[in-house]
């Protein structure tokens, strides 16, 4: 479809090339060139619309229309007994690497699978999603997965100690929600090698989102109720291991001092 | 050409389970080991916050189970995809080189590599409530984090928002009183879609409810588009062809996918009537 920036282009060149005609043969190469790169492109668009295509309609032959009661169950609503927390990493989706069927996670993917403190005006996304969740899903579990290699959290460990802040770095705003996290690993694990404590800084940042967790009212009193578990995890799929762990907060009966 | 590594296949579960623990018997003791060491990792301490798997009370005998069957689930993951797929595993520990960028719903019935197929390594993912992109200029910064990364240092070449149907933060959205609860955090993140909302009951608002959800379903989504080219590194590279934005929507109750791709040049032309975009190549799957 022609355009007006693509038509004034070529007037400019039809334009230099009448004033210069021994030009005509360079022109000609370029344009052959040109014009094969635009097919290209077309087609890796293509290409990318045909590996989605593909995609769903294995979905549909081998899991939807295999699984008529269960998807028609699912279609009226759904009842997952999992809230999940994932990096939004192409590498590590938790229907993959835990096998969750339609219908059995709720799952949240940001960058390094961050949890931040209760905020109503700076963080409505995340603070929705565990709200939903929790208060009308009525999930039972909430898992914060973190992994290895993962960028968010080099990010983290990179950041310079007393640098300004700089707004138009929006990773850096996002990923400091981490900081509690950095920080002990800088004090605490000094002599490890940069990829040894951006390792152990991938599980503590899991444990400041688990934290961060309990800031939200409604999760804390589903948890002293004991209707809700936390726990955190992490994926190493350099290794191929999983770890988990369990953050236990409850309230035991009062002793009485008499 | 890309080599996909073969699928996870998801099987009836009681054929699988009996599969499963035939499969147990033949393992070799160097991979028994391995899972006892899971075992004891997941019950082990991790500084400060965990206790003794023997310090459960009886009353979360139902959330062992629930871990257990997590553990059975990774193990079942290693074996049949990652071990059978190691090379590829390896080059993606690396680094990774998805093509895509997805914005799908948190919703449990719509992960995208469940119904659209990807594989590790394809698709860099963001999940929210209502597959949202707030503006540039007044967003929360989660997403505008994960929107940095993925088209300037991952350099992804497609962004695809995908929504579906009955989706309940758009019924939130629909449903909210204009003065309601402002102490709620799904209110003061759907209200990002406000714009759709708006739309769909200026031209929607004689059909049923359901109907007007799904409209506003639909359109959500092209608003989003449009908010995507209101980020400049994006619509810079929209520009100059190096990235496309793309619409989807899976209907879970008809079992549809209905997939368009943002016309750049088209948008740029005039304005189009309700969301502001021009779209081509609109398909029904």
């Amino acid at each position: 479809m022609a355009t007006e920036s693509y038509e004034a282009a070529i007037k400019g060149l039809n334009d230099l090339l009448s004033k210069k005609t021994d030009l005509g043969n360079v022109a000609a190469e370029k344009i052959k060139v040109l014009t094969q790169e635009l097919k290209e492109l077309d087609s890796s668009n293509n290409d990318a619309v045909e590996r989605i295509k593909s995609g769903f309609t294995h979905f549909k032959t081998e899991k939807y229309l295999k699984n008529d009661a269960l998807f028609s169950d699912l279609a009226k609503g759904q009842s997952p007994k999992f809230l999940v927390f994932a990096c939004s990493d192409s590498r590590v989706c938790p229907s993959h690497i835990l096998n969750f069927q339609p219908g059995e996670a709720f799952v949240v993917r940001n960058i390094a699978n961050m949890v931040p403190p209760f905020d109503q005006k700076r963080h409505s996304g995340v603070g929705a999603a565990v709200e939903y969740a929790v208060v009308h899903l009525k999930v039972e579990n909430i898992v914060v997965i973190g992994h290895s290699c993962c960028g968010g959290i080099k990010g983290l460990m990179s950041i310079e100690d007393d640098a300004a802040p700089t707004q138009s770095d929006f990773i850096e705003n996002w990923v400091k929600i981490g900081a509690p996290a950095r920080n002990k690993i800088k004090e605490e694990n000094q002599d490890l090698s940069y990829d040894d404590q951006c390792n152990m800084c991938e599980k503590e940042a899991v444990n400041v989102s688990l934290g961060n967790l309990l800031s939200y009212p409604f999760v804390r009193a589903a948890v002293v109720k004991n209707t809700l578990a936390i726990r955190g995890a992490h994926y190493n799929f350099v290794k191929g291991t999983f770890d988990l762990w369990e953050l236990d907060f409850k309230t035991t009966p009062a002793y009485a001092f008499s | 050409m890309i080599l996909l590594p073969p699928r996870l296949s998801i099987p009836n579960n009681c054929d699988k389970v009996k599969d499963f623990e035939k499969a147990q018997l033949r393992i070799p003791s160097s991979f028994r080991r391995k899972a006892a060491n899971l075992q004891t990792m997941a019950s082990g301490k991790t500084p400060g916050l965990t206790q003794e798997a023997n310090d459960f009370t009886s009353g979360e005998n139902n959330t062992d189970d629930v871990f257990d069957d997590m553990k059975q689930r990774f193990l079942a993951f290693k074996k049949l995809n990652y071990m059978d797929n190691l090379e590829h595993f390896k080059k993606l520990a690396d680094a990774q080189a998805p093509k895509f960028l997805v914005i799908a719903c948190a919703d449990s019935r719509v992960c995208p590599s469940a119904v659209l197929g990807f594989q590790p390594g394809e698709a860099f993912t963001v999940r929210n409530i209502a597959n949202l992109v707030p503006s540039y200029e007044s967003g929360p910064t989660e997403t505008k984090a994960a929107l940095q990364f993925s088209v300037n240092t991952l350099e992804v070449e497609n962004i695809l928002v995908v929504g579906h149907s009955r989706c309940g933060g758009i019924q939130a959205l629909m449903s909210m009183e204009d003065e309601g609860d402002s102490r709620s955090f799904i209110r003061n993140w759907v209200i990002v879609g406000k714009k759709a909302k708006e739309s769909t009951k200026a031209v929607a608002s004689n059909l049923h409810f359901d109907h007007q959800c799904q409209h506003c379903e639909k359109t959500s989504i092209n608003h989003s588009l449009e908010r995507l080219l209101g980020y400049p590194w994006i619509e810079e590279k929209v520009r100059n062809g190096s990235l496309s934005l793309h619409g989807g929507y899976y209907d879970f109750v008809n079992c549809t996918f209905e997939k368009w791709t943002v016309d750049y040049e088209g948008s740029r032309g005039g304005k189009k009537e309700g969301s502001g975009i021009a779209v081509k190549n609109r398909s029904v799957w």
